[in-house]
């Protein structure tokens, strides 16, 4: 094949994935790597790529410290509760310590932050949120990062970690290929941070043909945060804790900014507030450690963004659907009314497209929700991801070894959805979480821990062979059939694809099976995927951006088989209306109040899991304890 | 579809297909024009429309769910720093024309070139501080957050 290899030599930082996390990290390190080399691979363009391509119309992270509003501690708290307690505590707290100087330097560089005329406060959506015209969201921080790196790699595709062989279980580097040249690139590197984004279109989605690329996460993002480290066989956290969005039908427009600053509110067919009376029930399910209406009550305590699904999904099979979004109210305010529409267009335009096609005015009309199919990720109400290394001030030793967001394989880092434990970073989060990771590798450089690497050519070879096989496998069968998609050599990336999505729904709980799965569903599913594994080495690409989705086929298939791993190794539902495993119904605290941490060995391909201890804040002084 | 390229504005340019965060944006070898090759991994988000220098692309709702006929155009303008929207229902009754910033300042002008600001102190380096900070995290005197100045610690196991 006439590729060229392109090689790049002597990086200290290399950024894999230039979303939110990866903007971050290349934009910090060049403080603290004043003469390091700093480059960045991204697989689309830095300045529309990652899940802010299309913008965001609000910064659902920032404590507003500044404003006397909240504290880190109070963020984690919050998403302890929305978690159901599976969070790693310091790794949040130490987020949202810092989160606010990045939001104040967003601001700075021009991204429009709303203010409140009467508090000069930023304008809040809810405790959380703070609302920003954010169209360009993406373009600004890219800007940032570009204004840092010494190279941005644009359209490469990187599809694994590169190993030093001087070393073990250390990184040196990745390789990937360039989807518009085709050319094979090496990136030969002291330290990597993994930003890649978490997977959406896994599970079978509930559009069918063109609406498929109407997910809520975006199609792009493929699950190669998980692909590439899972890969170089570091250590994964909470995979199985995938997440299911309430969200406006078929748009997946988002409700944030609805429920919270328009104040509108959910009822079912019948008109009726259907959420309270699932609660009863729920509470038994769950005890009231998690859900407590009289406190919630009194307190205000969020109820879990997964039992509010619980009652949306009931509600639904009990035949009392469609729950409605209950808008007439809040757009008889022209103010409101725009707030709504601009909350679509700043990010989710589709919404605004279907509205306008079905002629939905939700000034007269309420628009219908729905619940999505299942995401993997780990930024929003869900915390999927690697199981990293905590700061020294604030780790206890079962989540330290020597450099804050280091995963288990020395030097590489991670940020965003690829580390686990971190919900609701969102945006701010994630850049954050970049800026941190982007510190700890440039002290791991000057502490001469990269130092010595060794890349073969044999690892460099082996790579690219893999990588291009897919063309080579079209190549050799494709002329034994006279035309069309059917061969019995090979499936092509879509194929492969929708094979996933349909085992994954039905065996892992996804939509069409109510979210449901029990341990024998999961042990035929895990059979399923090694056969689809089987087959993926039979993927054929046909020309270059085939190839592009059968490495991102590749890596979401890599994401599933964690998933189902995972699902099956946590033998209770701690997040009913998230998946339910339907033979162990309820929260076990007693065996299962424990973080759960998985390793595929690279050699052979077995999973090993274990159980990791959750530690939690609690007030120094017990007697303060009941806060 | 999602997107689409009409056939008379098109140059063939190659903006979309710099832009597209799908890679479905791509030059089709006969009639030299762009086309969206994937229109089941397209999010509608839009990119390309505001790329586009001759307003040749526009968005058709997605088949399976989205009826004919509605509208949704867009113009971004970085030298203004606006984005200026209009939406038109498929039964023509709602017709909005919708303005927001998208950002306060000239383009790229206000975020610092970190290789020139002046290099972090040992002191710095050893401390859990970001650039930037402890100043703005609150731009007063605010230090960074620790579980002592919480008065905070981390135990194990369930929490009451």
């Amino acid at each position: 094949m006439g590729y060229k290899t392109i090689v790049e030599d002597g990086i200290d930082v290399l950024v894999c994935g230039a979303g939110l996390g990866g903007t971050g990290a290349a934009f910090e390190a060049r403080y603290w790597g004043k003469d390091k080399k700093i480059v960045v691979a991204e697989k689309a363009n830095i300045d529309r790529s990652g899940a802010v391509a299309q913008g965001l119309y609000a910064i659902n992270c920032y404590m507003g410290t500044r404003f006397g509003e909240n504290n880190p501690e109070d963020h984690v708290r919050y998403a302890r509760i929305d978690l159901m307690g599976m969070v790693r505590e310091d790794l949040l707290f130490d987020m949202a310590r810092h989160v606010d100087s990045t939001v104040h330097q967003f601001e700075e560089w021009g991204l429009p932050l709303m203010r409140n005329p009467k508090t000069g406060a930023y304008q809040r959506e809810g405790r959380w949120q703070i609302m920003i015209h954010g169209e360009s969201y993406k373009p600004i921080v890219a800007e940032a990062a570009k204004k840092s790196a010494d190279q941005v790699f644009n359209r490469v595709c990187v599809t694994h970690l590169l190993m030093d062989e001087a070393k073990e279980n250390r990184v040196a580097g990745a390789v990937g290929f360039n989807v518009r040249t085709g050319n094979y690139h090496v990136f030969k590197s002291k330290t990597v941070v993994v930003a890649a984004g978490g997977a959406s279109n896994i599970f079978k989605p509930r559009s069918v043909g063109e609406g498929a690329g109407r997910v809520w996460y975006a199609p792009w993002s493929s699950g190669s945060a998980y692909g590439l480290m899972i890969g170089a066989g570091a250590k994964m956290t909470q995979m199985e804790n995938r997440i299911v969005l309430a969200r406006f039908k078929d748009g997946y427009g988002p409700v944030g900014a609805y429920f919270l600053h328009l104040k509108t509110y959910t009822q079912n067919g019948l008109g009726e507030e259907y959420e309270s009376k699932w609660f009863p029930a729920l509470e038994e399910m769950v005890g009231k450690r998690y859900l407590d209406i009289e406190a919630s009550h009194r307190t205000h305590r969020p109820i879990p963004t997964c039992l509010r699904n619980h009652a949306f999904i009931n509600e639904v099979n009990a035949g009392r659907g469609p729950i409605h979004m209950v808008t007439m109210e809040a757009f008889q305010d022209p103010h409101l009314e725009e707030i709504g529409w601009h909350n679509f267009l700043g990010m989710t335009v589709g919404q605004a497209v279907l509205w306008a096609a079905t002629d939905v005015d939700p000034k007269y009309e309420n628009p219908e929700l729905t619940t999505s199919e299942p995401y993997v990720m780990g930024s929003h109400a869900t915390g999927c991801g690697a199981w990293c290394s905590g700061p020294e001030d604030l780790s206890p030793p079962e989540y330290y070894w020597g450099y804050n967001r280091m995963t288990t394989v020395e030097g590489l880092f991670g940020a965003g959805d690829a580390v686990g434990g971190t919900p609701h970073a969102f945006s701010s989060g994630s850049f954050t979480e970049g800026r941190l990771a982007a510190k700890a590798a440039c002290k791991y450089i000057d502490d001469g821990k990269g130092e010595g690497i060794r890349v073969s050519d044999a690892q460099i070879n082996r790579r690219k062979e893999e990588i291009y096989k897919p063309m080579e496998h079209y190549k050799i069968y494709r002329n034994e059939i006279t035309a069309g998609s059917v061969n019995p050599n090979y499936i092509n990336p879509r194929q492969g694809l929708d094979r996933l999505q349909k085992l994954m729904d039905e065996y892992c709980g996804g939509v069409t099976v109510n979210y449901m799965t029990n341990e024998k569903l999961l042990h035929i599913g895990l059979k399923k995927l090694k056969l689809l594994e089987e087959d993926l080495e039979k993927v054929a690409a046909e020309n270059i951006h085939e190839l592009l989705r059968a490495w991102e086929l590749k890596h979401r298939h890599l994401t599933s088989e964690a998933v189902m791993h995972h699902t099956l190794f946590r033998k209770e539902t701690r997040w009913p209306g998230y998946y339910y495993r339907g033979d162990a119904m309820r929260v076990d605290d007693e065996n299962w109040h424990v973080l759960t941490v998985s390793r595929r060995d690279p050699e052979t391909g077995e999973y090993t899991m274990e159980k990791a201890p959750c530690y939690h804040l609690v007030e120094d002084k017990p007697e303060a304890a009941a806060a | 579809m999602p997107t689409f390229v009409y056939m008379t504005r098109c140059d063939g340019c190659g903006q979309c297909v710099d832009i597209c965060p799908s890679d479905i944006m791509h030059i089709d070898p006969v009639v030299r024009r762009a086309y969206n090759i994937e229109p089941n991994m397209c999010w509608e988000c839009y990119s390309c429309v505001k790329a586009c220098p001759h307003n040749a692309i526009d968005v058709r709702g997605y088949a399976d769910f989205a009826p004919l006929g509605h509208s949704v155009r867009v113009r971004r303008d970085e030298e203004k720093g606006v984005i200026a929207w209009r939406i038109i229902f498929r039964n023509g009754e709602k017709d909005m024309n919708l303005l927001a910033p998208i950002t306060t300042k000239p383009w790229g002008k206000h975020i610092p070139q970190l290789a020139d600001a002046p290099a972090p102190s040992q002191e710095m380096r050893d401390s859990e501080y970001l650039y930037n900070e402890p100043k703005y995290l609150r731009f007063d005197d605010g230090g960074l957050h620790t579980l002592e100045s919480a008065g905070l610690k981390l135990k194990t196991g369930v929490y009451e």
